[in-house]
């Protein structure tokens, strides 16, 4: 039962380059879906139809089951050259990362409640400060959460894309179920899980952190 | 102007289909399914793909709309707390690691497939219910005793349809995820349409990855489609307006 700890042991140095791979992937997708996503959530915000078709076309990613996507991904990508590797990966982890960042951000910066942006407004903002100072600050917790959900499917997701060539603690899984090798199986399905539990708390953490004082609750701030 | 616009779309809309059409007959995609061969063995991998999703569907609502009801009643109350913990907890962990543990607990084949998909799809459903029932204004439910409703009344009458939009979203998640990761039990040796998939991206046979793709895609949109017409009928009429009203805003 506990043979995979040795399995662990054992191959410790190239687990950690698996674990490095697999968390490349799902940085760099998560960087660039933050870069794509939480500007769109912010420009969304004034034109409610806008709003409705972006997210309902980045719920339509969402529902595409990640094989399939990935597999949709490299009859684009290899004309270009791209077919296999870390480019679909990123390229499809990109695409799932819209929803949660996107409605995250949308619902957080319109359910600010008036009478803050009135009063932000009474003392003189202009609009790009009134976005940058207040609303933004007072989305943020909500947006990390969205950061958070989307980083979380990153690894679960990451962990299949070792399939299309993109590497990652996949592979264990992989090669472990070829060989029958089921210490390698447990130890790559551990080792992906604890590493989304992981990032899980740790996004938390950050959330926690960057609550602003003023909107915590009497339980957090008791936490802090 | 808009009409204008709204009709140029439509012609959009044809002409895409039309080139996407073309695209997929110049790599050869209807002739993959001209082959006799090809096509009957490609039928039953979508059979078997089906049965995975709809044996481990049926079994993962009964359990875990069941589950979600006996840890909100009276007695199970206490556990309520830790069933939600445990879901929680449950959602973070990827699903090609349960599908690797299960493997290695049970072995490979179809019934190891059914129970993988079972424990995953059993998540989003038990956390929607525990958390529907909850958030029942406990004011309805002094109203319906005060009407004087039976236990089980109040259950079918008033907890059941109030909970029904955010059971119904669990389904939905559910049957999504179920659907993508039933394609992955070709892995563990449960046949399905994961196959025609993983020997596309082995052997790079573009139109045999996308026979095995698109059904995946389309199946999982349009049970999402339906799931929300679904729940048209089975949410109340009064619950409605409200409910189309929060998710608006």
């Amino acid at each position: 039962m506990f043979g995979f700890v040795d399995y662990i042991v054992k191959n410790f140095s190239e687990i950690l380059i698996l674990t490095g791979e697999h968390l490349t992937i799902v940085f760099i997708s998560l960087f660039i879906a933050i870069l794509i996503g939480i500007p769109a959530g912010i420009l969304i915000t004034n034109n409610e139809k806008a709003a409705k078709k972006v997210i309902s076309l980045a719920n339509i990613f969402m529902t595409m089951p990640s094989i399939a996507l990935f597999g949709l991904m490299m009859p684009i990508l290899s004309p270009l050259g791209y077919g296999l590797g870390m480019v679909p990966a990123v390229s499809a982890l990109v695409l799932y990362n819209q929803l949660p960042i996107i409605r995250n951000t949308y619902v957080a910066l319109k359910n600010i409640p008036r009478p803050i942006l009135h009063a932000g407004r009474g003392i003189g903002l202009s609009n790009t400060s009134l976005l940058l100072q207040l609303k933004i600050p007072l989305a943020l917790p909500y947006i990390i959460s969205g950061i958070r959900n989307a980083a979380v499917m990153n690894i679960g997701i990451a962990s299949i894309a070792c399939y299309i060539g993109a590497g990652g603690l996949g592979v264990l899984i992989q090669q472990g179920i070829n060989r029958l090798n089921y210490d390698m199986v447990i130890a790559g399905g551990v080792l992906v899980s604890l590493l989304a539990i992981l990032m899980d708390l740790v996004l938390n953490y950050v959330e926690k952190k960057m609550t602003p004082e003023g909107i915590r609750t009497q339980k957090q701030k008791r936490g802090a | 102007m808009n009409m204008a616009f709204k009709k140029f779309l439509g012609v959009f809309y044809g002409l895409l289909l039309i080139a996407v059409g073309y695209l997929l007959s110049q790599i050869g995609f209807f002739e993959f399914f001209m082959d006799p061969w090809e096509r009957e063995d490609y039928i039953i991998k979508l059979y078997e793909h089906f049965e995975l999703v709809l044996y481990s569907m049926s079994l993962a609502i009964i359990t875990g709309v069941g589950c979600g009801i006996l840890f909100s009643r009276e007695r199970f109350k206490r556990f309520a707390p830790y069933a939600e913990y445990i879901a929680g907890l449950g959602q973070t962990i990827p699903t090609l690691a349960i599908l690797a543990l299960s493997m290695s607990l049970f072995g490979i084949g179809k019934t190891t497939a059914i129970f993988t998909l079972f424990v995953i799809s059993i998540i989003p459903i038990l956390r929607n219910t525990l958390v529907g029932l909850k958030e029942i204004s406990p004011s309805l439910i002094d109203a319906a005793e005060g009407l004087g409703l039976r236990k089980r009344d109040i259950l079918l009458k008033i907890e059941l349809p109030n909970a029904m939009p955010i059971i119904i979203t669990g389904i939905r998640v559910a049957f999504v995820i179920n659907i993508g990761t039933a394609a992955l039990g070709y892995l563990i040796g449960a046949g399905g349409l994961g196959e025609v998939i993983f020997t596309g991206i082995q052997v790079q046979e573009t139109n045999r990855l996308l026979a095995g793709c698109l059904p995946v895609i389309f199946s999982a949109l349009f049970i999402d489609y339906l799931l929300d017409i679904l729940s048209l009928v089975l949410i109340p009429k009064g619950l409605q307006l409200q409910h189309s009203s929060t998710e608006g805003t």
